[in-house]
């Protein structure tokens, strides 16, 4: 049961990303071809308010539901690692259509295609760790 | 109930994001969904092939729960949320698919040219459904984070990592969108 809170807080991200149509295949060609402000204006204005949010976890004013201080792990450093690793995320974004969030929005969608998708993304993860050592980070 | 069937805006999904973003570290957690790739590959017994797969999946069990609810959300959202599967797409954005052989763009959520089962069930779709996947995995775990962890986690940190791999997605995705997808299509 302690479990259930993520639970509804996932099922509260699917529908978002689902009535904004973020899992839209056709949003995020949208936005590449930089035709639409809608992609932008939804990350944009989450990371608006995360801004604040992540100043308050910083500062002790937001605190866990235990009234424990938040800390956020910093992402690992490394300009390959960051670089390659997301220019290669955005081809398979960009050509699916679909970030590893929509895809599991997508799958609760009836959408058999997309555990192709979800396969690959797993095969990939495994992959990485299968040649990480050979790569530049 | 009007407002809720409707198609969200961007005001209104970007800050309810922020809220999720928020609610994860509220309950002592953190928000980003591409870790879950590795934790599954670790039920599904990686660690025999690879030992970084060797971790004790169970303490990330939070997460799974959470792309659980993805799954529930979408189904939700879908049967009972969307009576207008319709997406208001650009028209010139409608144009240039259509150039590219691709009908109806936005008459529904997905493009039948590369969703529907009819393609999924070729060679060459079946072939462009996996590739994507892999670059996700692959790019995702390489980078440390996707949209979530980079994109809105570490973009709100003001995280110079995550200005770079989010600078990667769009370099990323404009080559694939401009350069790539019209030599496949």
């Amino acid at each position: 049961m302690k479990y259930i809170k993520f639970l509804l807080v996932g099922v509260l991200f699917g529908i978002i990303l689902s009535k904004s149509e973020v899992i839209s295949w056709y949003r995020i060609y949208e936005m590449f071809k930089l035709q639409s402000f809608h992609m932008y204006g939804v990350i944009g204005s989450a990371v608006f308010i995360g801004i604040f949010i992540m100043f308050f976890f910083k500062k002790g004013k937001l605190k866990t539901y235990k009234r424990e201080a938040v800390t956020v792990k910093p992402k690992v450093k490394g300009i390959s690692k960051n670089l390659l690793g997301g220019i290669i995320f955005g081809f398979g974004w960009a050509l699916g259509g679909a970030c590893p969030g929509p895809m599991y929005v997508l799958v609760g969608k009836g959408i058999i295609a997309i555990l192709i998708v979800l396969f690959g993304a797993h095969l990939g993860a495994f992959l990485y760790h299968s040649v990480k050592h050979r790569l530049p980070h | 109930m009007d407002i809720i069937l409707q198609p969200w805006a961007w005001y209104v999904a970007g800050p309810l994001i922020a809220l999720v973003m928020y609610l994860m570290y509220y309950f002592g957690k953190k928000f980003g969904v591409s870790s879950n790739l590795e934790t599954v590959c670790a039920i599904g017994g990686a660690g025999k092939f690879v030992d970084f797969f060797k971790f004790d999946w169970r303490k990330n069990k939070w997460n799974l729960i959470f792309v659980v609810g993805l799954i529930v959300g979408g189904f939700i959202s879908d049967q009972w949320l969307t009576p207008d599967q319709t997406v208001a797409l650009n028209p010139q954005t409608v144009e240039d698919l259509s150039e590219m052989g691709f009908s109806n763009a936005g008459a529904s959520y997905l493009p039948n040219e590369i969703y529907g089962v009819e393609a999924m069930l070729t060679v060459k779709g079946f072939i462009i459904l996996l590739i994507a996947g892999i670059f996700v995995g692959f790019g995702s775990r390489y980078a440390g984070g996707c949209t979530s962890g980079h994109g809105i986690v570490g973009l709100s940190s003001l995280s110079k990592e995550s200005f770079i791999a989010v600078g990667g997605f769009f370099i990323g995705g404009l080559i694939m969108t401009w350069l790539i997808l019209p030599l496949i299509f």
